[in-house]
């Protein structure tokens, strides 16, 4: 056989011709990249970060005005796109629940209504959802002065939401150790009656136990020191309302659209799980006298676990990813003000998009993981 | 003699007491849904068609208190062509009629040479199409007669499905290179075949255009002009590509290991093997899949508007801030959508179809 017929042999130069090719594309690109930035005098390197920022932000988590530098609204950005994909993920899963539940009801209404959700909104490009939230829904809004209230403590307007928010006076220290106490006293409780139920199968009310103890201990602790915190009501003052807890409308449109968005995929993987348990099982169950509720609670839902978890994860990284939409209406989320708002301030746009490309590879990795760390503990236990 | 049944157990009756009352939970649950629907829908139907201005030319032609559809047909031109100048829009209309009949021609199943008519679309018609539209092509006969029409012209519904087309055509070969590569044996090619795959999936599409926009400027010598639209398709090819590839990857992953044994024992090296055998059958498979990615990739085409090219959705937006027109988004943003909706409904629909075809073959 000639030496070039040898797969191996083959297969080496296939490889070396790759990686050569990949390091003078890379080389090139470096190379080009270099030269332009001198022929425009912009320096490279991260020494931007410490730098003045010189502007605002309309929302930030952690104090923030124009002296800080620009490290500083990375972490804010950063802080903000956490914020609202955590919003995003715990609606989108309780509505992707309820529709995905209701998809299979054996109430014709009902399950025609979810359809029909479901075909509308994961047809409508996402984009275009939160234009429609932002600029036709909650723009339309009346001005503070003609705020929809509730009770005069919750005002809907066209600057946002805004709620309570709550002083803690000294002496609240306590409540938060409380909680802490009882929700790690409910966990041990737990593990506890997980295990007389192994042993004796006996059944000790374990969640219901936990949830007393994580909100029993706090109001016991909340009456002893004398109930130490003020509300704090939002009040009408001049042209805007102070105080209390604004929700932005960019964070409002956003978080819904995401929500309405991301529910309907979820309803259709939570739909096509629960079709995938067998349906004796759900005989079976009904067989030893369990009601509806018991069954898919106890019985269906676990099983459908199994095949909800991993395209479930990818739609939580789908809607992190997604969540950079925010740019469009000005949401303050890390693409928004380091890709955008830095970008155009420093010129700086390799380090800028190479660090916001990172954020978002790291966080789908830790989603990833935290994931597939739940999903083996879920997944089938065979020998 | 045989009894009738009961009335109860007969037609609409039977049908009403199975499907929304059968126990009393369900019915309670039935005339809570059924009243809101009575008290919401009436009024949106009314606002969308009974009170709505359909015709007319300027804001004044709407004198009824419903939708004013007179912003979205008063405009519909531009929606569709974008800038285009409007003695050219024939080359536009011509492109989608050869579009309309080639894939008609590749989707339809009894098609005579069906796989001509999707071999074209794919390989020949993009050139097609982009000389057609561009025009002014010097020495090329009846292109040189064409007066050339820059990109930063094209909008609207046209410039949508140009990127969405071009973005899946581009794609398909490098997903399916990358998927192959993924699967190799040689282990540089896996790794950086893994690598291409997760960095593009695991960024969003919009920092994906941003580094279009601002970054392959920098790429390039400073002597090459690239052009806005060329460098957001780029983007897009990479991007979408990345999940091209795992759909193609889930593929290949069902074919049995025995057709590769069999196309080996038959003498077939490693491009023929996998071109003759292993593809044909793989590709077939993953339609549907492909079809998907196809439909969102058609829903992410909207993010353009981000890095200032006017598809359909930006269109729309820069209609409303028309000083002239305000007050009208929800039309505006209703038109969007519902094409946006049209086209995605109808390729889940068609992709939904071939996977219970394909199921039913399988089973067969």
């Amino acid at each position: 056989m000639k030496w070039w017929r040898d797969a191996r042999v083959r297969g080496i130069i296939w490889q070396v011709v790759l990686f050569l090719a990949v390091v003078w594309f890379g080389w090139s690109i470096y190379d080009n990249t270099i030269t332009n930035l001198e022929s425009r005098g912009i320096t490279t390197g991260f020494r931007f970060l410490n730098e003045e920022a010189g502007f605002a932000i309309l929302q930030t988590l952690i104090p923030f005005d124009e002296s800080y530098t620009f490290g500083r609204t990375f972490l804010v950005g950063l802080l903000n796109t956490l914020l609202v994909s955590f919003i995003g993920v715990i609606c989108a899963t309780l509505l992707g629940f309820l529709v995905g539940i209701a998809r299979l009801s054996s109430n014709w209404l009902v399950q025609k209504l979810a359809s029909v959700y479901i075909e509308i909104f994961r047809n409508i490009p996402l984009l275009l959802q939160i234009f429609f939230w932002y600029f036709a829904v909650l723009q339309a809004l009346p001005g503070p002065r003609q705020s929809m209230s509730l009770g005069e403590v919750f005002f809907l307007n066209v600057r946002g939401l805004y709620l309570p928010s709550i002083i803690q006076n000294p002496g609240f220290g306590w409540v938060w150790i409380a909680l802490a106490v009882g929700l790690v006293a409910g966990y041990f409780y737990k593990r506890h009656a997980n295990k007389v139920q192994n042993d004796t199968g006996k059944q000790l009310p374990g969640v219901r136990v936990w949830i007393a103890a994580a909100l029993g201990l706090p109001a016991i602790a909340l009456v002893m020191t004398g109930m130490p915190f003020d509300w704090e009501i939002a009040k009408l003052q001049g042209f805007n309302f102070q105080g209390g807890i604004t929700i932005i409308p960019e964070l409002g449109a956003l978080a819904l659209a995401l929500t309405v968005y991301t529910a309907t995929y979820i309803a259709e993987i939570v739909r096509s799980g629960i079709q995938a348990v067998d349906k004796g099982q759900t005989e079976a169950a009904s067989a030893l006298g369990l009601h509806n509720w018991q069954i898919l609670r106890l019985v269906v839902i676990p099983q459908a676990m199994r095949v909800i978890i991993p395209p479930l994860s990818s739609q939580y990284m789908n809607l992190i990813k997604n969540s950079s939409l925010a740019t469009a209406i000005g949401y303050p989320d890390l693409v928004s003000v380091f890709a955008g708002t830095t970008l155009n301030q420093t010129g700086q746009a390799v380090e800028i998009i190479f660090m916001t490309m990172g954020v978002y590879l790291t966080t789908s990795l830790i989603v990833s993981v935290l994931m597939n760390m739940y999903n083996r503990k879920v997944a089938l236990v065979e020998r | 003699m045989s009894r009738k049944p009961p009335v109860g157990n007969r037609g609409a009756v039977l049908w009403l007491r199975e499907n929304l009352f059968s126990s009393v939970g369900n019915s309670v649950l039935t005339i809570v849904v059924a009243s809101l629907l009575l008290w919401f829908l009436p009024p949106i139907l009314d606002w969308a068609f009974f009170s709505a201005d359909w015709f007319g030319t300027s804001r004044e032609d709407c004198t009824s208190d419903g939708a004013c559809w007179v912003f979205v047909t008063s405009r519909l031109d531009q929606f569709i062509y974008g800038f285009y100048p409007e003695g050219e829009r024939w080359r536009v209309n011509l492109m989608f009629a050869i579009s309309i009949v080639l894939l008609i021609g590749a989707l339809y199943e009894k098609t005579p040479f069906r796989h001509l008519f999707a071999l074209t679309f794919l390989a020949i018609f993009p050139f097609i199409g982009f000389f057609l539209l561009s025009g002014g092509v010097e020495g090329v006969p009846l292109l040189d007669d064409l007066p050339a029409v820059d990109t930063h012209l094209w909008g609207g519904l046209m410039l949508t499905l140009i990127l969405a087309s071009v973005g899946i055509v581009a794609a398909l070969p490098l997903g399916i290179l990358l998927a192959l590569g993924r699967r190799s044996e040689m282990p540089l090619i896996r790794t950086f075949s893994v690598m291409m795959i997760e960095i593009w999936r695991g960024v969003p599409l919009i920092t994906v255009l941003f580094m279009a926009s601002v970054m392959f400027p920098l790429f390039v010598s400073s002597e090459v002009e690239m052009d806005k639209l060329l460098r957001a398709l780029i983007g897009i090819t990479f991007f979408q590509s990345a999940y091209i590839a795992e759909v193609v990857r889930g593929g290949l992953q069902a074919i049995p290991k025995g057709q590769y044994e069999a196309a080996q024992a038959l003498g077939l090296g490693y491009w023929r093997m996998m071109a003759l055998v292993i593809m044909p059958q793989a590709l077939k498979l993953v339609i549907p899949g492909i079809v998907n990615t196809v439909n969102e990739l058609f829903k992410d085409t909207s993010l353009v508007l981000i890095i200032g090219l006017f598809d359909l959705l930006a269109i729309v937006q820069a209609a409303l801030n028309d000083p002239k027109w305000l007050g009208y988004a929800t039309e505006g943003y209703l038109f969007a959508a519902f094409v946006f909706w049209i086209f995605c409904y109808g390729m889940s629909l068609y992709s939904r179809n071939l996977e219970r075809k394909l199921d039913h073959e399988m089973r067969s």
